[in-house]
């Protein structure tokens, strides 16, 4: 007998050791979760996912319960609505939730949770501000602001069990409890290596990236899938661009190689692009050893006569090429191509050797 | 280099495994790789395998790095002596009879040569060498041969020395010996630094062969490219970066076209690099930045960044993934490739191009092992070479059942001292590298708000011993003096770096390191030892 329980009245197939969540997510049922963070163990500290089980004496977090066999779970009755609508309630009050002036606005779980359980008033009083621990925006990168903070941990399982950079844990206890670094230093001065996915899995507007304040909100914002280009992993990152320009950069979800992950330098070190620095157009050496600008016609013009000239008086190897480990293929092709085909030497290499 | 060295022993230069393995292997051995800090993303998987599914962790490396934290066994070497310890964890398993005898005599040749060399290392011997004491290299000897799939990863550690070939092929000596490549969860991996070096490697940006490794000394290979680019090729094989600027030096090579590289600040003993260069006659920088290498240029040509060009990036598991363009670049810049197409036209050999996607159709037709790749199917996920066909699934990991070259080559190798090793006049070994928040020259990376304010200088790593010795206190400024320059940063006191060892990172131009390293290659990669020179350390 293959290893069924009923899901909404329906037998249903589990894999032994399964949780509710994901057995009848493969059953076609999605249950609402919020402190649910694929790839780390479940805590069930949220309460949103809770199901009701047959014969159980409460409800039941699905997202930490193992399915048993014929085991009987209801989703979507009456007594879960309205469990799951005052869990969003209390949450609600647990802090400032102004989505007016939230980052998150438009990427928040919290906010499409309240918006689906119909809840258009504060049921409980929200926490007085004298009780809230004071924002922290003293370093370059990412906001903590506490206000927002529902405390689903996701950070701290992101932290601890997906990056393993270990920098983060609850802290406190009752409503004193906080998210913090050892010792509850800001993120600066703590062990945090800036990885910034702690932001990536906050669901509301706790964690947010410092440099995307005010540069576009996520309905504005196209995503445009690229690969990082930083060191040799290759992980796959989404551009968030507004205006022609980058907002934020955050992970692609489920793709080989990074899963979701990314680093310090893949997340955070993209404003080199606008650098005033950039190179604008060709630059052309003076007599005077100064530069002066060029147009595209007169710089090749020029290469190409130049290559010319030392062909014909030293032949082709007294040319080289150095080609380069951080642009495409395709640039990488074109260049041993051109340096073999029109040159006419095998003078090429690049930097693979330091 | 990597390509040198395992392409010796296994047919083939790349990652043997995928990155995802190593989650989910029995054991790794990471050597010469600061794995945390220059490759993060595997570092977390390296960590998360130890944490979350046992995985058994050896660390080989004389920096006490983050993953030292997560080790089971750590063996500190003194920098140089790697073949010396690989050698002795051979000795010690061929010894105690650990090898996978099977596996040696169907799928290798040259073990007997090996067996005579390694014979010599005893772990009394090898402590002697590489100051790991005998008792932990018997102990990591047994729990990798112990391990039923044990990966092996390394990085620029392993490869920059004047031994950097003989290193990685003692790596892939120790893996074959247990019967680790061919098998998922096994093999040697070399975590590549740069993004695409893989794929410029794959692409032919290398003076001794075209696309997918293809000799160009190979008659019938060159006919084949000859037909396929209508031109009269070159049969000699060309020079490497390191000897295109001695030849700049000497005179032989009289231009340089440089694109997106910035030698001026990466290549060894720079004062002697910018005297290179300065003979040149002619030198062209490509770039998005005018770099330390552009400001000497005659011609500039102003380049687009990732984000604003379409094109493919392959990564270090072989895996060739999409780069979209998401924005306009500025100004006049354009991608590499129109202005390579430029210069090639009016040099009378038209390269006629629509975009990034017809070269890649045409990198197809010459390049074997991308043959499959198309961009429709990379619209999804990226796929991992060899992939031949276009019904063909990439491949996961290499030399299953049966090596590239066919057996897979034993190497013995004997251990040989760095190049220059400290001595009374300059008594302290230094290393360079990466650190977290920068990258490479630091073009990028210093031009970005947060890693600046995180890491905002060059530092001198300097052991608490050494430091009290020396009077040098932490965050004070230090002059570093080796036989070639001196550069000066301030002092980072700290146990990362063994005494009388210190460490340095290249990424500021404020204190280029690459004044002090040493130009001495390996002979085969011709890669320079930025891992070990020997300098002075005073208080500046």
């Amino acid at each position: 007998m293959s290893d069924t329980f009923i899901l909404n009245g329906k037998e249903t197939p589990y894999t032994p050791g399964q949780m509710i969540l994901e057995a009848a997510k493969n059953g076609g049922i999605e249950i609402p979760t919020l402190c649910y963070l694929k790839g780390s163990t479940p805590t069930g500290a949220c309460r949103i996912c809770l199901v009701e089980v047959k014969g159980a004496r409460s409800l039941m977090a699905a997202c930490s319960t193992p399915v048993t066999p014929g085991m009987e779970v209801f989703t979507e009755t009456a007594l879960v609505h309205q469990a799951r609508k005052l869990n969003v309630e209390l949450l609600l009050s647990s802090g400032t939730h102004n989505c007016l002036v939230c980052e998150a606005n438009g990427n928040c779980r919290l906010q499409d949770l309240a918006y689906f359980y119909k809840i258009t008033d504060l049921r409980f009083e929200e926490k007085a501000a004298s009780d809230i621990y004071p924002k922290e925006d003293q370093n370059p990168l990412i906001v903590r602001d506490f206000s927002r903070c529902i405390l689903c941990g996701r950070c701290v399982q992101a932290c601890n069990e997906v990056m393993v950079n270990r920098a983060i844990s609850q802290g406190y206890r009752g409503k004193e409890s906080k998210i913090v670094t050892g010792g509850d230093l800001p993120y600066h001065e703590s062990e945090c290596v800036f990885c910034g996915q702690c932001v990536e899995v906050c669901p509301v507007g706790a964690l947010t990236e410092k440099k995307a304040k005010g540069l576009g909100r996520p309905w504005e914002i196209k995503k445009i899938r690229t690969t990082c280009p930083y060191c040799g992993v290759g992980c796959q990152q989404w551009l968030h661009v507004k205006d022609g320009k980058i907002v934020k950069v955050t992970a692609v979800e489920d793709a080989q190689p990074n899963q979701g992950r990314l680093c310090v330098k893949g997340r955070f070190a993209y404003d080199f692009i606008y650098s005033e620095e950039r190179l604008k157009t060709p630059l052309i050496r003076e007599a005077n050893g100064e530069f002066r600008e060029a147009s595209w016609d007169e710089a090749l013009d020029l290469v190409a006569e130049k290559f010319k000239e030392i062909i014909k008086k030293d032949g082709p190897d007294a040319i080289a090429g150095v080609s380069c480990a951080r642009s495409i293929n395709e640039d990488s092709y074109q260049m041993q191509k051109f340096f073999r085909a029109v040159i006419g030497t095998n003078n090429i290499d690049h930097c693979a050797r330091t | 280099m990597t390509v040198a060295g395992l392409a010796a022993t296994f047919g083939s230069g790349a990652m043997t495994n995928s990155i995802d393995e190593l989650e989910y292997t029995d054991l790794i051995l990471a050597t010469g790789t600061n794995t945390t800090e220059n490759h993060p993303v595997i570092g977390m998987k390296v960590k998360r395998a130890v944490r979350q599914h046992g995985t058994k962790l050896i660390v080989i490396d004389p920096r006490e790095i983050d993953l030292v934290k997560y080790a089971d066994i750590w063996l500190r070497q003194k920098p140089g002596t790697d073949v010396a310890v690989f050698n002795g964890l051979m000795n010690v398993i061929i010894a105690e009879g650990l090898y996978d005898k099977e596996y040696v005599a169907g799928r290798t040749e040259g073990f007997e040569a090996l067996k005579e060399v390694v014979a010599k290392y005893t772990p009394e011997a090898v402590e002697k060498i590489s100051g790991v004491p005998a008792e932990d290299l018997k102990k990591a000897a047994r729990l990798y041969a112990g391990a039923a799939r044990a990966s092996i990863i390394y990085a620029m550690g392993i490869t920059q020395h004047t031994t950097g070939t003989d290193n990685v092929k003692s790596t892939a000596n120790l893996a074959m010996l247990c019967g680790n490549v061919g098998i998922e969860g096994g093999g040697v991996n070399p975590l590549r630094g740069q993004n695409n070096v893989q794929g410029a490697c794959d692409m032919g940006a290398l003076p001794n062969v075209y696309p997918a490794y293809q000799p160009v000394a190979n008659d019938d290979v060159r006919k084949k490219f000859e037909a396929a680019w209508k031109a009269a090729l070159s049969a000699k094989p060309g020079l490497t970066l390191m000897e295109i600027m001695a030849a700049a030096g000497s005179g032989k090579v009289k231009a340089l076209y440089v694109m997106g590289e910035n030698p001026l600040l990466s290549d060894p003993d720079l004062q002697h690099v910018k005297k290179e260069l300065q003979k040149l006659e002619l030198m062209i920088v490509q770039d998005i930045f005018l770099t330390e290498t552009a400001q000497m240029a005659d011609v500039v040509l102003p380049a687009c960044a990732f984000a604003e060009k379409e094109g493919t990036f392959t990564n270090t598991e072989r895996r060739v993934q999409r780069v979209r363009k998401a924005l306009e670049p500025p100004g006049e810049a354009k991608a590499d490739w129109e202005i390579i197409c430029g210069i090639s036209g009016k040099m009378g050999y038209p390269m006629a191009y629509a975009s990034a996607r017809e070269i890649c159709e045409e990198v197809r037709t010459v390049t074997p092992s991308y043959a499959g790749i198309t961009y429709e199917r990379l619209e999804k996920e990226g796929l991992q070479w060899p992939c031949p066909t276009v019904s063909h699934a990439g491949t996961k990991f290499l030399h299953k059942d049966k090596f590239s070259r066919g057996l897979g080559l034993f190497t013995a190798l004997e251990h040989i001292p760095p190049n220059e090793l400290p001595d009374q006049e300059y008594p302290f070994l230094l290393s360079t590298g990466r650190v977290l928040y920068h990258y490479h020259t630091g073009t990028m990376t210093t031009r970005a708000r947060g890693p600046v304010e995180r890491c905002p200088e060059s530092l001198v790593e300097i052991h608490p011993e050494d430091a009290e010795r020396l009077g040098i206190a932490d965050g004070q400024k230090v002059k570093v003096t080796s036989r070639r320059g001196k550069v000066e940063a301030k002092a980072h006191i700290t146990e990362k770096s063994a005494p009388g060892s210190i460490f340095m990172n290249f990424h500021f131009n404020e204190a280029p390191v690459n004044f002090l390293t040493n130009p001495a290659l390996d002979p085969i990669g011709k890669i320079p030892e930025y891992k070990v020179c020997a300098v002075k350390l005073e208080a500046a």
